[in-house]
């Protein structure tokens, strides 16, 4: 039985949790928010791969997991080869009547880190956009590679200091902008791509379900604010995925079959991206006079960006 | 550790949770873990306190060790709007029946995100240092704020 519409954060909250606590992953992470939504925004059965990242290695410390689904350790780069293959056979034995519930609904599920999604398993990922299978696929984007000491993605945003793209006399960090995966993935034609943000629980929920519903393959970009390399306060989590989202650094939109764009969510007083940058410490030496430049070429995009996203919303293509 | 043979290697057989445990670096094949004993199959329809949790699961394990302060929690004043609920990453928000009932003291690592995203005056939710008890920290609770 499947969950079809939450109302309200009263009733979501009736759901029972399918991933458990004392997994390792650092105080305040949103991995771990975005996990537990997905899972508590259906009661279907789950199939879920994860790439090596922070949250493959924090739920599955030897002898223990986190999981209360099927959930499989795999490589870097192959947690969608590794569901899509379990698909695949599901498919297989479902046709021969080898099941022993065949009408037990199952939604197969990959996630991967940035690094894993816009770098590592790039490929796989692609391949398996383009076989068709019927998952879903969610990134956890932290914009760094967290569990290795934080070395740059092709996630990271310009400016962001990280300890491969180091700010310093000579540099202002990262050079080079962040890969825009979720136009990537519209562009394989996916039935359903979405970039959501845990601050904004209901349209994420709601995306969720879309994409588990949908047959075919669906991509979701989160936004993991992650706060030991990003280096602000646990407890500021939401507070800076508030304001990701109110700086429209990570705007919330779906787009479906590769051209109808929908904004999920317009901010009513769009926030500068100062108040973003200043309140992580990765962002700190961009407030020296002489990197001025960046930060407006950091708003200069997001104008940019924003205004693109508008029009494709309009023009539906 | 739990009964089963979960892990097999090359030299022959050996149980997970016979006597001696299997090393990460002994095993070949990989392990499969078990998150519940016996039928698994309608567990999202079960309560945390309904379930048969194995050995195996982390919520028979504690980061409790983590936290050097820690949430408490002050039903007077709470609305059960389940914020601190949806956003906690550590599942340790205990809510039955749309109700706020307390905090897991074994999962939290005292991140202080319940906290923050608390939206009464003045919060139902506020950190304490570990050693804190809970009615001492109820009866300092601090008055309503005049904005």
């Amino acid at each position: 039985m499947a969950i079809t519409s939450i109302k309200n954060l009263k009733e979501f909250s009736t759901n029972n949790d399918r991933f458990e606590g004392a997994h390792t992953l650092c105080p305040g992470c949103a991995h771990s928010m975005i996990v537990r939504e997905l899972m508590n925004c259906t009661d279907d059965n789950l199939v879920i791969a994860a790439n090596t990242g922070c949250l493959e290695v924090s739920t599955a410390v030897y002898p223990f997991t986190s999981w209360d689904t099927s959930w499989i350790h795999i490589g870097f780069e192959n947690a969608a080869t590794a569901v899509t293959g379990s698909e695949a056979m599901y498919r297989a034995r479902k046709k021969k009547g080898t099941l022993k519930d065949p009408n037990a609904p199952v939604k197969f599920v990959a996630f991967g880190g940035d690094g894993s999604t816009y770098d590592i398993g790039f490929q796989w990922l692609s391949g398996a956009m383009e076989r068709g299978h019927d998952f879903t696929y969610i990134c956890l984007d932290n914009e760094n590679y967290a569990n290795t000491g934080g070395q740059r993605s092709s996630s990271t945003p310009i400016g962001a200091t990280t300890s491969t793209a180091q700010a310093g006399s000579a540099s202002y960090g990262k050079k080079e902008k962040k890969k825009d995966i979720v136009a990537i993935m519209a562009a394989h034609g996916a039935p359903y791509v979405a970039q959501l943000a845990p601050n904004k629980w209901k349209s994420m929920a709601k995306g969720f379900q879309t994409a588990l519903e949908t047959e075919g393959p669906c991509f979701i970009n989160t936004v993991s604010a992650c706060c030991t390399e990003w280096r602000f306060d646990p407890k500021d989590t939401i507070h800076i995925t508030d304001l990701a989202t109110d700086t429209l650094m990570f705007p919330i939109y779906e787009i479906i079959n590769g051209h109808e764009l929908n904004i999920l969510y317009r901010p009513k007083n769009v926030v500068p991206v100062e108040e973003y940058l200043n309140a992580q410490g990765r962002y700190k030496h961009l407030f020296k006079p002489e990197n001025k430049h960046v930060i407006e070429k950091i708003q200069s995009d997001i104008n940019e960006y924003w205004d693109k996203l508008q029009r494709r919303e309009e023009a539906r293509i | 550790m739990s009964k089963g043979i979960l892990a097999v290697d090359n030299r022959g057989k050996r149980e997970l949770g016979a006597d001696k445990l299997v090393g990460w670096d002994e095993v070949t094949q990989g392990i499969v873990l078990t998150s519940f004993e016996g039928d698994a199959a309608n567990i999202a329809s079960l309560k945390a306190e309904e379930r048969t949790y194995s050995d195996f699961n982390s919520y028979t394990a504690t980061v409790a060790s983590w936290r050097v302060i820690k949430p408490i929690y002050n039903r007077d004043i709470c609305i059960d709007c389940q914020n601190c609920w949806v956003w906690c990453p550590d599942s340790s928000i205990i809510s039955r029946d749309k109700q706020m009932l307390g905090i897991d003291y074994d999962h939290c690592k005292g991140c202080q995100v319940c906290v923050e995203v608390c939206p009464t005056n003045p919060k139902s939710l506020l950190m304490f240092v570990e050693a804190e008890e809970i009615e001492t920290a109820l009866a300092q609770w601090p008055e309503k704020k005049k904005n």
